[in-house]
């Protein structure tokens, strides 16, 4: 028995090793500040995803009358949500195909219905929140977070314009590049609030990947209580079963 | 009238059914005069887990079909309606895909079970020749499963195998379209995929499973200490005087084992469903797409350490079939386990240091080849220009052929290592 614990050590350490190579080598990212309960949070980043995001990027698994699970009621939907004729009970599509998109941008920008799942949430918030001009590209924006991606700064006139600029440190026998980006000046909302504003925007994606979360953590609350009770119930009907097994 | 000759001594509605069907004959045989081992430990538990999980992902699976569309152009879409419209659907979904990785957690310990026991040895070399059946199904299974939610992973990843038919010798490339049922994993490929994971493997699978269930029934289960308890029998009444009836002893025992089971089962359901991208993976939070392929394609974990094996494999006169080859020996081993072990003991505890040391080595570098099978081939960097034979090669492919040289001389010396093995004496009777 005793090899077969050292056996199983070993497993759990080679186990916690791979995990933690796992996580190593990502890109820094700040804590998306977020509370999924918040329902005046996910509102307000559903008011900024439909006014902002929604124009180019489709969220067609999701249904506008689904939003009644962020506390919004039908007719609060159809008033501030609803402006090109859709019905409350049509998916959240956007009018150009993605074929016309492909030929105006490059590339047709992602559905953003579980894009929360494919980046993650703290990907997304530092991503809205790193865009700076670059007059190299395309679009004339970069993102620190995205380098060369193919969306322009769709909020600059809220954060305001990033400047760039190299510094070149010159080392022994080598110089180092750096790209520095300046605050952004210019935007019609302070940095705390434009955080605040991708906060909840970020906080509405990410209930929009999973809607049925948080009723997943609360009914898996009660689960493993029940489930608790069970391992009791069992392990005493066992205990009294094998009484006489010597 | 053969019939009229049995005796029946049951009464009422039972008696009545005993007359017509062998119930109680059945129960008897293999649930309250089924004398097993009263010694079974933690590792015990794995077998009746496994079974949980297949009816658990039966049942899930049913009603997953009733809304999941085996259509290259909906079916991305038809699991996130799942997830989002259909009532309890993501309950469903997640206990389906959490179900898959649990599967193999519990087959693989118990598969672990048979090699620290010996249970594969004289006479259950057919009850393990079954499980290495069914274990090949089950991959099957989990493979072709895995390409229906129709994301980046399960394209690329259903791609990827499918190519490596190709490399079989003359003729790969029309078995992989043949397989494919096109010249690239389509909407054909979708539907063949989804009749195999919803039909024909699972049917494969239940019955092997009851050819498995017989087999052990018919020569009884082995233990811990790997002593035979039919040996000692209580001369009055015939039963193994180490051995205890399966009903209720092991049904209460492994009710217990069930409870533990689901609240981990449920504690992964409920609050990390995804596992950190190792159950559920973000790219396949992408639909897929035959034009852009993902720049690191790994499968899902339980596959990583035979995939390792295949990728560490050199190719040979540019053909990549000896790497093919020694990803399906790698598995197919396990079907000579039985002949390959000549120890004098069967269980772990009376083995001596050669079992042991090799058993734990053959243990480690599974883990090791499975974690690299996550990974990049130059997760681990290069080594050095400088370095004599290997310089400027990936370290981590280097590594990954030590490990896969590991594993493969695992099975082959065993022959000679079990037989040096300076063992313990058994005891004639378990030990508790």
């Amino acid at each position: 028995m005793k090899s077969v614990i050292t056996v199983l050590a070993a497993l759990a350490t080679s186990l916690a090793f791979s995990m933690s190579a796992r996580a190593h080598g990502e890109a820094q990212l700040d804590h998306a500040p977020i509370n999924p309960t918040d329902a005046a949070s996910l509102q307000a980043g559903a008011r900024t995803f439909v006014n902002n995001c929604l124009n180019c990027h489709s969220a067609s698994l999701v249904r506008y009358n689904q939003l009644k699970g962020i506390g919004l009621t039908e007719a609060q939907i159809k008033e501030n949500l609803l402006f090109t004729g859709e019905k409350v009970g049509d998916m959240m599509k956007v009018a150009a195909s993605a074929r016309d998109q492909r030929e105006w941008f490059g590339n047709a920008p992602p559905d953003l219905s579980v894009e929360a799942r494919v980046r993650g949430v703290d990907w997304l918030y530092t991503y809205l929140r790193r865009f700076y001009r670059d007059p190299s590209t395309a679009t004339g924006w970069n993102n620190t977070v995205f380098p060369n991606v193919a969306m322009p700064h769709v909020l600059w006139n809220l954060q305001g314009m990033s400047q760039a600029r190299v510094e070149v440190e010159h080392g022994e026998g080598h110089e180092m590049k750096t790209i520095v980006i300046e605050p952004p000046t210019g935007g019609s909302m302070t940095t705390a609030e434009y955080d605040r504003t991708i906060a909840d925007l970020v906080n509405f994606m990410g209930w929009m990947a999973e809607p049925h979360a948080i009723e997943r953590r609360n009914l898996g609350f009660l689960v493993l209580i029940a489930l608790s009770i069970l391992i009791l119930l069992t392990y005493l009907l066992k205990a009294a079963y094998w009484k006489d097994v010597h | 009238m053969a019939a009229a000759d049995k005796i029946v001594t049951t009464t009422g509605l039972l008696g009545w059914v005993d007359e017509r069907f062998p119930l109680t004959k059945l129960f008897r045989e293999h649930m309250s005069e089924y004398y097993a081992p009263k010694n079974f430990n933690f590792f015990y538990f794995f077998g009746a887990l496994s079974l949980l999980v297949l009816v658990n992902q039966i049942l899930t699976g049913i009603f997953l079909t009733m809304h999941y569309k085996p259509d290259a152009a909906s079916a991305f879409a038809s699991v996130e309606y799942i997830m989002r419209e259909v009532n309890f659907g993501w309950l469903i979904r997640y206990m389906h895909s959490t179900g898959a990785s649990a599967f193999f957690i519990v087959v693989y310990l118990h598969m672990f079970r048979g090699l620290i026991y010996g249970s594969y040895r004289k006479p259950r070399e057919l009850i393990w020749i079954f499980g290495v059946i069914i274990f090949l199904m089950l991959m099957g299974e989990a493979f072709f499963g895995y390409l229906l939610p129709w994301g980046q992973m399960s394209f690329w990843g259903a791609q990827v195998i499918v190519n490596l038919f190709g490399a079989v010798p003359f003729i790969g490339p029309d078995l992989s379209v043949w397989i494919r049922g096109d010249f690239v994993v389509s909407d054909a490929t979708l539907n063949r995929f989804f009749a195999f994971h919803v039909i024909a493997l699972p049917l494969a699978i239940c019955g092997l499973v009851a050819a498995h269930i017989m087999a052990l029934h018919e020569v009884g289960s082995n233990n811990p200490d790997g002593v035979e308890i039919k040996k000692t029998k209580d001369p009055v009444t015939g039963h193994p005087l180490d051995g205890i009836p399966f009903h209720p002893y092991y049904t209460v025992k492994d009710l217990f084992g069930v409870s533990v089971f689901l609240f981990v089962f449920c504690a992964i359901i409920f609050f990390a469903p995804e596992m950190g991208g190792y159950f559920l993976e973000a790219n396949n939070f992408i639909p897929a797409n035959p034009m852009q392929t993902p720049p690191h394609i790994a499968p899902v974990w339980y596959f990583t350490p035979f995939y390792s094996i295949l990728r560490a494999v050199p190719p040979v006169f540019e053909s990549q079939f000896p790497g093919v080859a020694c990803m399906g020996l790698s598995v197919m081993a396990f079907f000579l386990m039985p002949w390959l072990d000549r120890g004098a003991v069967r269980s772990i505890r009376y083995r001596g240091a050669h079992f042991k040391t090799w058993l734990a080595l053959f243990v480690a570098s599974l883990f090791i080849l499975g974690y690299l099978g996550t990974q990049p081939t130059d997760v681990w960097g290069r080594f050095g220009e400088g370095v004599p034979l290997v310089g400027g090669s990936e370290r981590a492919t280097w590594g990954a052929r030590l490990f896969s040289l590991v594993y493969f001389l695992y099975f082959i010396l065993m022959p000679w290592y079990t037989r040096w093995d300076k063992t313990k004496p058994e005891p004639t009777r378990v030990t508790g």
